[in-house]
C-alpha cells in the first residue's frame, strides 16, 4: 500500500480543486502528441495530426485531453487505494486499447509540465514531487493489469 | 535529430537562461533530490540544502556547461570531451540519473519560462538533453 503524508495529500487535492480541467487537459495531450510523435499511434481515428497546428486545433485531441484528465479524478478521490481503482481500465487499455504502458509516464510528464507552466514558481520541488509521486502510482496501477 | 531550426532555439533559450544559471541550475538540482531521494547519494560531501552557496555554485557550472554545449550541438562530442573523462573515470554517475536530472530541468524551464516552454521547446529540449546525456556517457565503457 502507498503511503501518503497529510502533506502529500493536500498538495495533491489542492492541486486538483484548483485546476481547469477544459484548458490543462486537451493542453497535455497535445503536448504528449508534439513531444512524443509515437504517442499518435493510438489516435489515427482522431483525424488530422499532421503538424503542431493541426494536433492543437483538433477538437477529438481537446475532448480526449479533458476525458483523460477527469479520469484522474477517481485517483484523488481514493488515493489510499488506487491499484484497484484502476484495475478495470487497466483491463482496457491493456486488452481494448493495446497501448503500450510506457505511454502513460510519458503523458503524466507532459501533465506535470503543464501544471508547471501554468503555475510557476508555485510548483515548488516538494509540490513537484508529491504530485509525480502520484502520477507514478497511478501509472503504475494502469499497467497493473497487463499481461 | 534535431532540426536547424530546433538548435537555433535551444541556443536561443540558453542564452537567454546564462544570466540565471545559478538559479535555473539549483532549482532543478533541488526538485531532482525532493522528487528522486537516491540522486543525493551522490552529493554527501556538498550542503545541497536550499539556497546553499554549493547547490548554486554547482547547478551554475551545470547549467553553463548544457549552454556552452547548445552553442554548437554538432560539436557536443568534442566540447564535452573533457566532461566525459570526469564522468567516465572519477565521478562515475550511474547515467540513469541524467534522465532524472533532465526531466527534472524541463520542470525548472516549464516553471521559468511559463506558456514560453510550447510543446515545440519542450520537444526540441528534451531531444537535446538526451543527447547531451548520451555524450557524456560515452566513455562509461
Amino acid at each position: 500500500m502507498v503511503e501518503w503524508t497529510e502533506q502529500e495529500r493536500s498538495i495533491i487535492t489542492g492541486i486538483f480543486a484548483n485546476l481547469s480541467y477544459e484548458e490543462i487537459g486537451p493542453k497535455a495531450l497535445v503536448r504528449c502528441l508534439i513531444v512524443y510523435p509515437w504517442t499518435q499511434r493510438y489516435f489515427s481515428s482522431f483525424g488530422n495530426l499532421y503538424n503542431a497546428e493541426a494536433i492543437r486545433g483538433n477538437p477529438n485531441v481537446a475532448a480526449h485531453g479533458i476525458k483523460v484528465l477527469h479520469g484522474l479524478d477517481r485517483a484523488v478521490k481514493n488515493m489510499d487505494n488506487i491499484k484497484a481503482t484502476y484495475a478495470e481500465l487497466s483491463v482496457l487499455h491493456s486488452e481494448k486499447l493495446h497501448v503500450d504502458p510506457d505511454n502513460f509516464r510519458l503523458l503524466a510528464d507532459c501533465l506535470t509540465i503543464e501544471i508547471a507552466a501554468k503555475l510557476g514558481t508555485a510548483f515548488t520541488a516538494d509540490t513537484q514531487a508529491a504530485f509525480q509521486k502520484f502520477l507514478a502510482v497511478v501509472v503504475s496501477a494502469l499497467g497493473r493489469q497487463y499481461h | 535529430m534535431l532540426s536547424k531550426k530546433e538548435k537555433a532555439l535551444i541556443a536561443e533559450i540558453w542564452e537567454s537562461l546564462s544570466p540565471v544559471a545559478e538559479d535555473i541550475g539549483s532549482d532543478a538540482l533541488l526538485r531532482m533530490f525532493a522528487s528522486f531521494p537516491g540522486t543525493k547519494t551522490y552529493f554527501s560531501h556538498l550542503d545541497i540544502s536550499p539556497n546553499s552557496s554549493h547547490l548554486r555554485t554547482h547547478g551554475k557550472k551545470i547549467v553553463l556547461a548544457i549552454a556552452d554545449g547548445a552553442k554548437d550541438i554538432s560539436q557536443l562530442t568534442v566540447s564535452l570531451a573533457p566532461l566525459q573523462t570526469l564522468h567516465a573515470y572519477q565521478l562515475r554517475i550511474d547515467p540513469t540519473n541524467f534522465k532524472l536530472f533532465s526531466q527534472c530541468m524541463l520542470v525548472t524551464l516549464a516553471c521559468h519560462l511559463g506558456e514560453d516552454f510550447t510543446p515545440i521547446a519542450h520537444a526540441a529540449m528534451d531531444k537535446y538533453l538526451s543527447a547531451f546525456a548520451a555524450v557524456l556517457a560515452e566513455k562509461y565503457r
